[in-house]
């Protein structure tokens, strides 16, 4: 079973990483990266999300930059993110950190902020469990399946260097 | 079945004869480049025991976004920069002083080489497209792999074809073009395409137009934005790199996902409004918003003709006295050659600051950071809100030349009417 639940805070289309993850906290620890979460678009994000939460997303969430912005969701105890569609670089680099997403067609309109949402990715199964609605997200892809079931491409580094003592 | 120009690379870098749309392959990277994430490749590596880089001279290290270092902080990140370079052997490194923004460095220092497959830590990495480069943004944790291996999974995307014509008239640029496939498609269209950008209108633009549709391709939310290579291409390359590379083509009977067309003929100077790059409007419908901040600069607008284009038009005139006006060349190569065409002392005159070459305020780091309530109309590519500072900012995206126009009005201005 591999599976997130937890309450929903909503976003729109074209969450970019500069909201995420802005660029002035680069340089920073990731604890305090995180304190700025979305701060232009929500202040209150940060200091009112509670670990086990997840992200409901829109269209091309993630969008902007290449900072690895689910750091900050990590940090900040977030489960999960459910989007319409996110962008290629917020995708890989959350799935590469060993957060987990998924692409869900109809997740904006079927989840009201605060919801329960329930996410299987073994099955691409998204359940409101607020409303009844259930929801058929398209299910991870083999590779990037297995980089999240590692907890990220450091862990699978990490195995393959630490045993053997070798380089490439 | 033919293929597309992505679909080649890609299937000539996975050693494949034939590549689909949708597959998955494994395919090799003819280069990587880094900036700040070289500090986490370095710390990961000494951590976990990778004591060396797949091949050091396939990668291409650049210090850009925060040059010279603004704090104790970057001053220590940079060391760590110059120890990853030393102790991995890296043979590529531009520090401060000898590099500028990796987007223009990496081409003028001979590493875009047409028909290879090149990943950098970075999303504007699409620029090299206009090298008919297959480049695309990786990122940390990514990178580590791809550091370590030298290769990475990709999924084949589907191609969209988007054919040019007609001829830019005078005062419309390239940046004019990408804003106004934003506008009329959105932000995502191309969300995990290859663009294929073709035609007679880019047959007859410069490379630093090419450069620029490129560069922002990723912000249509491309993998790739490919141009074809042509005598433009080869002679940028002439004297920047002795390497052998093999041009790609798309074959004529590859397949599109979709077709655009676009005649550039009519195209106004288009402007992107806060807080979204699709919000675009033709200058004419802003000019007159006043504004604080005009920026020059980045590695969407920083190139020579960009300030070319600028100085032509600040010549022998000021700045308005309600704006601040910073202009940065987006590389030291860029910064001497607007230094031998008396760009800079036009600027000068004008009462413009000219900052050395590097990323400045477009990433929100410095050199001209926005406070609350403030306005920025600027060359570079992004105009989320916090982006350049204060989430209480406003940033309006243009063409160098329309910025050049605005600064000196004090108020958006059409640039053809200057």
């Amino acid at each position: 079973m591999f599976v997130s639940k937890g309450k929903v805070w909503k976003f729109g289309d074209n969450i970019s990483t500069d909201h995420i993850k802005p660029g002035f906290t680069r340089g920073t620890t990731i604890k305090e990266q995180a304190q700025y979460c979305m701060r232009a678009i929500r202040p209150e994000f940060a200091q009112q999300v509670k670990p086990g939460d997840v992200i409901v997303g829109g269209r091309n969430f993630g969008c902007g930059s290449s900072r690895p912005a689910a750091q900050n969701f990590m940090a900040l105890g977030i489960g999960c993110a459910v989007a319409e569609s996110f962008s290629r670089l917020f995708f890989r680099s959350s799935i590469n950190l060993g957060f987990p997403l998924l692409y869900c067609s109809g997740v904006s309109g079927a989840f009201d902020e605060g919801d329960v949402l329930e996410a299987d990715f073994e099955s691409g199964v998204v359940r409101n469990l607020t409303s009844g609605k259930v929801l058929q997200a398209e299910p991870l892809l083999d590779v990037p399946m297995r980089i999240l079931r590692a907890g990220g491409v450091v862990e699978i580094l990490r195995k393959e260097y630490q045993k053997s003592g070798t380089h490439a | 079945m033919g293929m597309t120009i992505a679909e080649k690379i890609l299937a000539r870098n996975a050693g494949l004869p034939q590549v689909r749309p949708g597959q998955i392959v494994t395919a090799t990277v003819d280069s990587l480049m880094l900036h700040d994430s070289a500090v986490q490749i370095y710390k990961l590596f000494k951590e976990i025991g990778i004591d060396r880089v797949w091949d050091p001279s396939k990668v291409v290290a650049v210090n850009d976004h925060k040059i010279p270092a603004r704090n104790v902080e970057d001053a220590e990140l940079d060391q760590v920069k110059r120890a990853f370079v030393k102790e991995f052997e890296i043979a590529h490194w531009y520090d401060v002083g000898r590099g500028g923004i990796c987007h223009q460095v990496f081409p003028e220092q001979g590493h875009a080489l047409p028909g290879t497959l090149v990943l950098g830590c970075d999303s504007h990495t699409t620029s090299y497209g206009a090298f008919n480069v297959a480049a695309t943004g990786t990122q940390i944790p990514e990178a580590y792999w791809v550091a370590a291996k030298g290769n990475l999974w990709f999924r084949v995307p589907e191609s969209i074809r988007f054919e040019l014509s007609g001829e830019l008239p005078r005062g419309v640029v390239g940046k004019d073009i990408v804003l106004k496939i934003a506008g009329e498609h959105g932000a995502d269209f191309a969300a995990y395409k290859s663009i294929e950008f073709t035609g007679r209108a880019v047959e007859k633009m410069s490379l630093s137009n090419r450069w620029a549709i490129a560069n922002m391709g990723v912000d249509l939310a491309a993998k790739f934005a490919i141009f074809e290579a042509d005598q433009k291409v080869f002679d940028f390359l002439k004297g920047r790199t002795r390497k052998p590379f093999t041009p790609v083509e798309s074959d004529p009977d590859a397949s599109y996902e979709r077709v655009y067309q676009m005649d550039v003929s009519a195209l106004v100077p288009q402007v992107a409004c806060p807080h979204d790059l699709a919000n675009i409007k033709p200058v004419t419908e802003v000019a007159g918003i006043p504004f604080q901040q005009a920026f020059i600069g980045s590695c969407t607008g920083g190139r020579l003709e960009d300030l070319a284009a600028a100085a032509e038009i600040m010549r022998g005139k000021k700045v308005h006295p309600g704006v601040r006006m910073i202009v940065i060349p987006a590389s030291v190569e860029v910064y001497k050659d607007a230094l031998r065409a008396g760009l800079v002392e036009i600027f000068a005159d004008a009462d413009a600051v000219v900052a050395p070459p590097g990323c400045g305020p477009c990433s929100g780091h410095h050199l001209g950071i926005l406070g609350a309530g403030e306005v920025c109309v600027s060359a570079s590519n992004r105009n989320v809100k916090g982006r350049m500072g204060s989430p209480d900012a406003e940033i309006y995206l243009a063409s160098p030349a329309t910025v050049a126009a605005s600064a000196i009005a004090g108020v958006i201005a059409d640039p053809r009417q200057v």
